[in-house]
């Protein structure tokens, strides 16, 4: 089976030089989830970020392969319109333009680009009503401006939401579980496993293995310096939750 | 007869060339300067009564002795007064042959923002064989306009033509020595426009739609005077989504509006002068004085969209006098590059039940400066009387400024004032957001941009508002990134 996103030897660094990558290689096929963990400042949301094409970011060496294309050749609205989808570490507050009117543009610009008329309101009404119930999301939250004033498990909630309603091929989580109590932990991970499908995939990016015992891995990879320093089966969540990162880090450097 | 705007159109449409003429006077130019001499001279050449020519002097001997205000946040160099000509027949612009010779980048604005081919060609000064040339749909407009009653001309018209309206009403509003520059103005203005909406008249189009083109030449120093007499209801339009240039720099305005007792006036402008290059080089520096005077129980509506100048100072305001009367400001001022605006409104409620309402939308991006200034003043005598004022500021990129200055002044014990503002920004955080959600920067600029001014856009007619809010867009390109 062809991969969903395959990044070969991915360095990346800020305008200033600072290197961030320092070789990533990972493979995602269709249907699986992988877990992407590591100390802070490993280079998680980095990842994330310049997958999702962010400019702060150069990319000196390598290639990002997306479902046979070179992601790095398109733009970020492209990307997301060829179904990457990033769930915000941080998600931002967009004044003055509300939840429902910028998920439904969104939509329309996304069919634009594969060449579809704008949804029906029947159809997109439908949607959201479908899709807000999956991450119970408070009704009062949809015609609020974008993320404005949401508590920091709405905001996650309205990720999952988002991701919900465009069907993303593959879906970036960056530390969706940060923040959020159990009960929300579970909403979210009931969105993500309920959206899973043969075609479609998943990294999910967290520090917690808490996470991954809602939403089960297919492969844990460990994020450290910029580089993916082990790879293993969803026990090795566990060895790091109980060992943390310190021995890996050792494995590494004694290489 | 109600007459709508489409049935004319249509009549418009199928008209031929017929009182249109193109004049060919010679650029009439008098010395640069400002001195009572020129202020005959001006007088003169259109042919004013004697008391008219006193009311100018006057205000020009009380302009001598001004000083330019310095109150504004802005920053700019100040006009010499003795370096500019106040005086310059109507031009008749350079006719070209085809939309071919017109700049390309004008060309482009004009398609954005969806104004039709023939308008284009007018606006730009390309000869056009029917239609739209201003002086027959002038005429044909004024034709039907005058079955009921009003009256809609220049200024300089008016003055022949309805002299006993023009010397009852002229400066009541805004007094020749209101401001320095209302006094300049009044002492050398040039032309403008006059309409006068009889009693119980409800004036069935927008008035003025038809003369956007017309508007493009009218000079520096305007003067527009309406009358709304009782109960009677009119919606004006000023300005031009168009990008309008002009080799005068310094333009000073004034706008008078009188509703009669019942009387209802809604104001729209969109004032879209040339703001100058991205590095702030050339660009309009817009003085400009409206306000209005209601009287029992009638109503005046101020909407605006300030897209244009490198310099605009602008205080649309209200004076309630009669009792239950309301004043609404609506507003939208885009500052881009290096822009300048200080602009706001004045509420004076002197009678009772008098109420007011500001939404004041600023959005400012590049280098540029936007500042907010209102003054809410509810009178002793202006009992049980309310304003509602929402200032909100809208920052995209992090070079730019925004500033508020509310002044409030409550003196009776029944009236209130309420204040709300708030300041928001767009970065590259939101931007990219909207990206990861296939949505492109434009998209998001306008996406943001016009849900931040919707309540505003909604005041103006439907037409207006489309175009409006394309000209948002078009303002704010290149802002970020
Ligand atoms: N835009 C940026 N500017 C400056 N430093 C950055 C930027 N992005 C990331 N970094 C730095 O790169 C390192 C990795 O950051 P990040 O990818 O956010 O790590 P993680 O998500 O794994 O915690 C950190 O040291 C962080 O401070
Ligand atoms: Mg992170």
């Amino acid at each position: 089976m062809d991969s969903i996103i395959k990044i070969k030897n991915l360095h990346a660094e800020l305008s200033d030089g600072t290197k961030i990558l320092n070789g990533v290689n990972l493979e995602v096929k269709p249907g699986e989830i992988h877990a992407i963990m590591g100390p802070n400042g490993s280079g998680k949301s980095t990842l994330a970020s310049v997958l999702a094409g962010r400019e702060d970011y150069i990319v000196t060496e390598g290639e990002v392969e997306y479902n046979g294309m070179d992601l790095l050749d398109l733009s970020p609205e492209d990307r997301a319109r060829e179904g990457v989808f990033l769930a915000f570490q941080y998600p931002v507050e967009i004044p003055g333009v509300s939840n429902i009117n910028f998920l439904k543009t969104s939509i329309n610009e996304i069919r634009a680009y594969k060449g579809e008329g704008p949804i029906s309101a029947k159809e997109f009404l439908g949607m959201v009503s479908e899709k807000s119930k999956l991450v119970e999301l408070d009704n009062k939250l949809k015609n609020r401006s974008v993320n404005e004033g949401f508590s920091g498990g709405e905001k996650k909630r309205n990720e999952i939401f988002q991701m919900a309603m465009l069907e993303p091929k593959l879906a970036i989580l960056d530390e969706t579980d940060s923040g959020l109590d159990i009960d929300a932990l579970r909403i979210v991970a009931h969105g993500v496993n309920t959206l899973k499908s043969s075609e479609n995939a998943s990294i999910v990016i967290t520090h917690y293995q808490r996470l991954l015992d809602y939403i089960v891995p297919d492969i844990v990879h460990v994020l450290w310096n910029g580089r993916i320093i082990k790879s293993g089966p969803k026990e090795l969540a566990l060895e790091l939750e109980d060992k943390g990162y310190d021995w890996l880090k050792k494995e590494v450097i004694t290489e | 007869m109600a007459y709508t705007e489409k049935e004319l159109a249509k009549e418009l449409e199928n008209k031929k060339y017929e009182y249109g003429f193109v004049t060919d006077v010679e650029s009439d130019v008098i010395k640069k300067g400002l001195n009572e001499e020129i202020v005959r001279i001006i007088s003169e050449k259109k042919n004013e009564p004697e008391w008219l020519l006193e009311w100018r002097l006057s205000a020009f001997r009380k302009w001598e002795k001004m000083e330019e205000p310095d109150w504004a946040h802005l920053k700019y160099k100040k006009p010499n007064f003795q370096d500019l000509h106040y005086y310059a027949a109507p031009k008749t612009k350079k006719k070209l042959d085809s939309l071919d010779e017109v700049d390309p980048e004008i060309l482009k604005t004009f398609e954005r923002l969806g104004i039709p081919l023939e308008e284009q060609k007018a606006l730009s000064g390309v000869a056009v064989d029917f239609v739209m040339d201003s002086v027959s749909v002038k005429t044909t407009f004024s034709a039907k306009l005058l079955e009921l009653g009003i009256i809609f001309c220049s200024f300089s018209e008016a003055v022949q033509n309805h002299p006993d309206l023009i010397k009852k009403y002229l400066g009541k509003v805004v007094p020749p020595t209101d401001n320095f520059y209302a006094a300049l103005n009044s002492a050398v203005f040039s032309d403008g426009s006059f309409c006068y909406i009889p009693k119980g008249v409800k004036c069935p189009m927008e008035l003025s739609t038809y003369f956007r083109i017309n508007e493009a030449n009218t000079g520096q120093f305007e003067r527009t005077l309406v009358i709304a007499d009782e109960d009677s209801y009119v919606s004006y339009l000023e300005g031009c989504t168009a990008p309008q240039r002009d080799e005068n720099q310094l333009h000073a305005a004034v706008v008078e509006l009188i509703a009669l007792d019942g009387a209802s006036i809604k104001y729209s402008t969109v004032q879209n002068w040339y703001p100058g290059d991205e590095n702030g080089i050339g660009g309009i520096f817009n003085f400009v004085t409206k306000r209005g005077l209601c009287e029992k129980g009638s109503k005046i509506s101020w909407t605006q969209v300030e897209t244009g100048s490198a310099v605009t100072w602008k205080y649309p305001s209200c004076i309630l006098k009669g009792d239950n009367s309301e004043g609404e400001f609506y507003s939208v001022a885009v500052t881009n590059n290096y822009q300048q605006a200080d602009t706001g409104t004045k509420m004076i409620h002197l009678g009772k039940n008098t109420k007011s309402v500001i939404i004041s939308k600023g959005i400012s991006a590049g280098n540029s400066s936007n500042s907010y200034r209102g003054l809410v003043q509810m009178n002793p005598g202006a009992s049980n009387s309310r304003n509602f004022s929402q200032c909100d500021s809208l920052l995209i990129g992090d070079q730019c400024g925004a500033h508020t200055f509310p002044y409030i002044e409550v003196q009776n014990k029944s009236s209130r004032a309420e204040h709300e503002a708030t300041t928001s920004k767009i970065g590259e955080d939101q931007l990219f957001y909207c990206n990861q959600r296939g949505i492109d920067t434009e998209k998001a600029i306008s996406l943001i941009v016009n849900g931040y001014a919707k309540e505003v856009l909604n005041k103006l007619p439907m037409e207006f508002a489309i175009e409006a809010q394309k000209l948002l867009e078009i303002s704010l390109e290149g802002s970020v990134g």
